[in-house]
């Protein structure tokens, strides 16, 4: 069994790598997708239906599209690349962060997916008693609204960080593929495939992709389960 | 408190123009379904924005279409009970009761939490969640927490309409209580009979978006006409009566009202209280001379001072009792066989059992001021 646990630094710089991308990419898509989520819900307004078909892009688009596309956005010489160089020092071609704006970005549409039906299934009455009460909209947002659509806004969440962890053409298109920077778990993977005497290597980072993909897994449903309990909506 | 509405506002092809002033203690906005009611109500909460006109309470304006005058719902400081209660559902009762005062000005914060708590009688229930209350104890705490944002006015929109008869039974006696003991005006909306009569200071009565009727409890409920076909048989005279003593042999209580006494079942109020009657028109027989070995307790005498065409074969009849109206429901031929007319002295006789819980309840104080 040892060859099972023993890890060898680089594979673990991968586990660990990957964990960071997609607790990142997760992390800093939340705001957005809240925002786009909620946009779409309720807004109404010209191109709103070019709004959801460029937000889930991602999900059609070839990911080796998607990752070429940042690439020429976000790269260094990209217009978005170069802007964010200049003016905050932001560098996100071949370097993790990259791959976590890669994962973030093919996660999106999955995140967003799931809290538009939460806030599409909030009971509106509730929020405009609330505004009776005395709370403004702002108010009522962050006491009624958020806290309704908390099971929703997991779910996306876990959806979002599974898809990081799997995340593999966006990213090896975008930022490559560089040990111990951008080599995610799928990507340490593929390269253990390609050369010979790598399948030990490739099946002990295939297991833990699994048993980090089911820890996520159950503990969205263990929250999401005590949420519903305690709000126990009729 | 003076709550002046003038509205102009179309939805479709269903128009509301109100215009009406009110100073009373429970204002009760009455009619069928489809009235208006609800709207007019929402209007003066802030939920729906009016096309054309201006809703104003003691001369502060909230919304005012020609000046451009438009007060948010969460600045009005209006409260609100719904017909659904709309609890929060991931807070207690008590986050469900503590939400609104947290937004209101610590100087404008009159209403006390142990106060309300007692009022309502909501205390062994602060832990709970909604879920796990009755409709009325969900209902009960919905007003409570409406009182504890200390509104200015409170509107209630059909509290009672989604309860059955024990609940409303159980939810009325805290409304009265809320309208006897606090100073906030209440605007409420229904469409029972029994529960305006009730309630009502004063009365609205909405028709197809229009104002039908407006005026005193007492004036409005002898108008047969203007209550809903199905609610037409709980239609009668409202006497506001005081308790003379109690019959503790028979179980009766006996009742001053300026028409005479009257005889009800046992009350469980004590001498000197206010008692507000509902005579049901159709409760009520007319005799020509004071019978003699009748069952029927209450006899009192008066005249004649309307007669107006009923529904089908009935006839509506106002007899003016020493200055109290009691109203009857009889048959036309009745009319024709006693030659019943103006001014023609008669008795109006009503069984003692024909009162019950929905038609004896606590009157409304006497107010001082005015």
């Amino acid at each position: 069994m040892n060859w099972l646990l023993d890890l060898t630094p680089d594979e673990w710089n991968a586990v660990r790598l990957s964990i960071k991308v997609a607790t990142v990419a997760m992390i800093a898509s939340l705001p957005p997708g809240i925002l786009i989520a909620l946009v779409l819900a309720r807004g109404q307004f010209w191109g709103k239906t070019l709004l959801n078909g460029l937000v889930h892009l991602p999900l059609i688009l070839p990911p080796v599209v998607t990752g070429y596309l940042l690439l020429l956005t976000f790269g260094r010489r990209g217009p978005a690349g170069s802007f964010l160089v200049e003016h905050f020092g932001i560098v996100f071609s071949f370097r993790w962060t990259g791959a976590a704006l890669a994962c973030g970005v093919m996660g999106f549409p999955l995140m967003v997916r799931a809290i538009r039906l939460s806030i599409e299934a909030v009971d509106r009455k509730m929020e405009a008693a609330a505004g009776t009460l005395g709370a403004n909209p702002l108010w009522v947002f962050a006491t009624i609204t958020l806290p309704l659509i908390l099971p929703g806004l997991i779910a996306g969440a876990i959806l979002s960080f599974a898809k990081a962890m799997g995340e593999f053409g966006a990213t090896i298109t975008f930022v490559s593929n560089i040990p111990n920077e951008t080599q995610t778990l799928p990507s340490a993977i593929y390269t253990f495939t390609q050369v010979p005497g790598g399948d030990a290597g490739a099946l002990r980072l295939t297991l833990i992709s699994i048993v980090i993909s089911m820890v996520a897994l159950v503990a969205s449903e263990v929250l999401a389960r005590r949420i519903g309990r305690r709000m126990d909506i009729e | 408190m003076t709550l002046s509405v003038d509205i102009n506002h179309r939805l479709g092809d269903f128009a509301i123009e109100a215009n009406f002033e009110s100073a009373g203690r429970l204002t009760a906005l009455f009619g069928p379904s489809g009235s208006g009611k609800s709207t007019l109500i929402n209007l003066m909460a802030g939920l729906i924005r009016p096309q054309k006109g201006r809703i104003a309470i003691d001369g502060r304006v909230l919304v005012d279409t020609a000046a451009s005058v438009f007060v948010p719902m969460h600045k009005r400081r209006i409260g609100m009970v719904f017909q659904d209660a709309r609890l929060f559902p991931h807070m207690s009762v008590a986050g469900n009761l503590r939400y609104g005062r947290w937004f209101t000005p610590a100087t404008e914060r009159y209403a006390n939490i142990d106060a309300v708590v007692d009022l309502l009688g909501i205390g062994p229930l602060l832990d709970r969640r909604p879920a796990r209350l009755s409709g009325g104890e969900k209902q009960r705490v919905a007003i409570g927490r409406a009182l504890l944002a200390s509104p200015k006015l409170l509107l209630m929109d059909e509290p009672l309409a989604s309860l059955d008869e024990a609940r409303k039974a159980e939810i009325l006696p805290y409304i009265e209580r809320l309208r006897d003991e606090t100073k906030i005006p209440i605007v409420y909306v229904s469409h029972s009979v029994a529960e305006v009569a009730r309630l009502a200071s004063d009365v609205v009565v909405l028709s197809q978006g229009k104002v039908a009727a407006f005026g005193p409890t007492e004036a409005i409920m002898q108008r047969l006409d203007l209550l809903p076909a199905e609610e037409r048989g709980e239609g009668g005279a409202v006497l506001d009566t005081r308790v003379l003593r109690h019959d503790e042999a028979f179980g009766m209580t006996v009742l001053g009202s300026p028409a005479g006494d009257i005889r009800v079942p046992r009350l469980p109020r004590p001498a000197g209280a206010l008692v507000r009657l509902r005579i049901r028109a159709r409760d009520v027989m007319i005799a020509t001379e004071r019978p003699a070995g009748l069952s029927a307790l209450n006899i009192l005498a008066g005249t004649i001072a309307a007669v107006r065409p009923g529904v089908g074969p009935t006839v509506e009849i106002a007899i003016d009792c020493n200055g109290a109206i009691v109203l009857a429901r009889i048959t036309e031929q009745s009319k024709h066989t006693l030659r019943l007319a103006l001014g023609r002295k008669v008795f109006a006789v009503i069984k003692t059992v024909s009162f019950d819980s929905a038609t004896t309840a606590p009157g409304l104080p006497v107010e001082a001021d005015g």
